[in-house]
């Protein structure tokens, strides 16, 4: 089997062992990219020099001792809204086109000191506004299954990295689904932890209540793994959580007794007959193997995306305030006094999509429609956290799709903003709740496109999804594309 | 039809707020959108949501307190080398006060 093709934990193991070289290991992983990234462009930024030195580097420090992670060695991508010291970090945006940051994310020190070889920034939407990765200013990635399709957002640089063997892992960053969706799309596993579980320092925030930086890999295992690393309690991020850890602990064969809700307000009109078909055989498989499963109604689920629009936007026009082409990023060149300097740099700087949600967020917030609105969403937003807590009551998994359908072609979701926010109906109130949420692939359409399970669980049940995920995985293990060699050059 | 009308004044506050300049071309359609997702939106009124409290935070947050010390050391050199322009070893910006 090619290097490229292994799970991160069996590439881990290899290294440890010695079979595998750490530079022999991130040589593969960049000569892979070199043949299929012009097509499926999943990255932004690759440093080949510095990837090969710190791969020495590594690899020495594997043998003296210093690093003893499962996945010291194994070559990771990183979403490009993640800061990495030394290494542009753009956000897929012109008004950050050339910053190059001056420390680097929690998540990203916490791998390094693991010794993960960190190959390069992954494609992304816009500011991580979007949810087909077509938003970017830097052009789309494609679809690793289907290059006419898109890849999902706003990660979906991450996950086609994963999909198509540019990288063994890779980070990417969850607002309203932006792991899962792509995930699903892509047909790779990701998990969005419950809100505090991995340090917000460093990443470039969009919507602070909600964002969560999470791990993109071929499986459960590998990103129980992954998380191990990058999760702890913070003083840099004031909500950053204490809690417990361990997730690679929680893997086990053993769904028996496990009880799963399947919410049947998720299986109605607007989603893909295809999609619910192999997400309902996905649970079928589970209660074959023990597990408990009963349908229940969650409720409130069409007032999720309202409502989540309008904080997220709210929060958005707060935190990108700081994008003034003073202290970095793009500056306008030509304007008279520093309002028109703002004004212009930041019009000029922003994509429509960023612009769009700032000017939202910007009127929720304004007085005299504060309450109608801003108000009204945190309100909405309690009763679907209250929703969930009756579901847990009941159930220690709830499953669900990952996406109403599987990856839209390019082009047919920008022209429709309205449609493309329907994609995140599934992903978005589970933000809202703070839960943590895993998208694990369980099927194809009739066109071979993947389709994902979505397994949620309370706050810190992550050890609940994980099982579910990866029991399921050993009955319908990863597959990968199949690039051909007309779309790989 | 929507119930929602963005008028000129609105869009143009709402510039103001944003700190964004729209060419009217890029106005027109943002009138239009706001329009759109704000009738989307106001789905939320179906809800009765009176004694409903406003959830800002999923857990309790308090306030997180250290001493105040530098520990991050001094990047005043590197940060600089992201500022678009520089003077004297600062930001540089356009006369801000007439003379």
């Amino acid at each position: 089997m090619e290097i490229c093709d292994l799970t991160a934990a069996e590439l881990g193991r290899k290294i440890k062992s010695g079979e595998i070289g750490v530079r022999e290991a991130a040589e593969a992983f960049l000569d892979r990219t070199d043949k299929t990234d012009k097509t499926v462009h999943a990255y932004l930024t690759i440093d080949r020099k510095s990837v090969e030195k710190r791969a020495d580097e590594v690899q020495e420090k594997i043998r003296s001792g210093e690093y003893d992670s499962p996945l010291a060695g194994v070559p990771a991508a990183v979403k490009d809204n993640i800061c990495t010291r030394g290494l542009k970090t753009t956000c897929a945006s012109r008004i950050l086109e050339n910053f190059v940051p001056t420390y680097s994310a929690e998540a990203v020190s916490r791998l390094e000191n693991a010794g993960t070889v960190i190959l390069g920034k992954t494609n992304m939407d816009e500011f991580a506004m979007g949810s087909t990765t077509e938003t970017s200013a830097f052009g789309p990635t494609r679809n690793p299954w289907d290059t006419d399709h898109v890849p999902g957002g706003s990660s979906g640089g991450s996950c086609a990295a994963v999909s198509s063997g540019e990288c063994a892992y890779a980070l990417g960053s969850d607002t309203g689904g932006s792991i899962r969706e792509p995930s699903s799309y892509c047909g790779v596993t990701g998990i969005k932890p419950t809100y505090g579980t991995v340090s917000r320092y460093g990443l470039i925030a969009y919507g602070s209540s909600l964002d969560q930086i999470g791990p993109i890999a071929k499986t459960v295992e590998d990103c129980a793994a992954v998380l191990d690393i990058i999760s702890s309690h913070d003083p840099k991020d004031s909500t950053s959580t204490e809690r417990s850890y361990g997730f690679s602990k929680s893997l086990s064969d053993d769904v028996r007794g496990l009880k799963i809700g399947i919410p049947g307000d998720y299986f109605t009109e607007g989603l893909d007959p295809e999609v619910a078909k192999a997400v309902t055989d996905a649970v079928d498989v589970l209660k074959q193997k023990g597990a408990d499963v009963e349908k229940f109604d969650l409720g409130y689920v069409k007032y999720a995306i309202p409502a989540y629009y309008t904080i997220a936007d709210a929060e958005a026009s707060s935190n990108l305030e700081r994008f003034d082409g003073i202290k970095y990023g793009y500056r306008t060149k030509d304007c008279e006094g520093l309002h028109q300097l703002y004004k212009k740099s930041r019009s000029e700087g922003f994509g429509e999509e960023v612009k769009r949600r700032i000017m939202l967020g910007s009127f929720v917030l304004s007085s005299g429609y504060y309450d109608a609105y801003y108000l009204k969403a945190l309100k909405v937003k309690a009763l679907i956290r209250k929703a969930w807590d009756r579901a847990f009551e009941k159930y220690d998994v709830v499953a669900a799709p990952a996406a109403p359908s599987t990856a839209p072609k390019i082009g047919e979701s920008l022209s429709d903003p309205m449609k493309m926010y329907l994609s995140d109906i599934y992903t978005v109130s589970v933000n809202l709740a703070g839960l943590p949420g895993l998208a694990v692939p369980c099927g194809q359409d009739s066109k071979g496109l993947p389709v994902g399970i979505q397994f949620i669980g309370n706050c810190f049940g992550e050890d609940k999804i994980l099982r579910a995920g990866y029991a399921f995985q050993k009955e319908y293990p990863y597959r990968a594309p199949h690039l051909t060699e007309k779309e790989a050059r | 039809m929507g119930k929602n009308a963005i008028d000129d004044e609105t869009i143009d506050y709402v510039g103001i707020l944003a700190k964004l300049e729209l060419s009217p071309a890029e106005k027109e359609k943002a009138k239009k959108d706001m329009e759109q997702m704000l009738d989307y939106i106001d789905e939320m009124n179906e809800l009765d949501t009176s004694g409903v409290e406003p959830m800002v935070h999923i857990f309790q947050t308090n306030n997180v307190f250290r001493e105040d010390v530098v520990t991050n050391g001094d990047g005043h050199d590197d940060m600089l080398k992201n500022a678009p322009e520089v003077k004297d070893g600062a930001y540089k910006v356009p006369r801000t006060f007439a003379e």
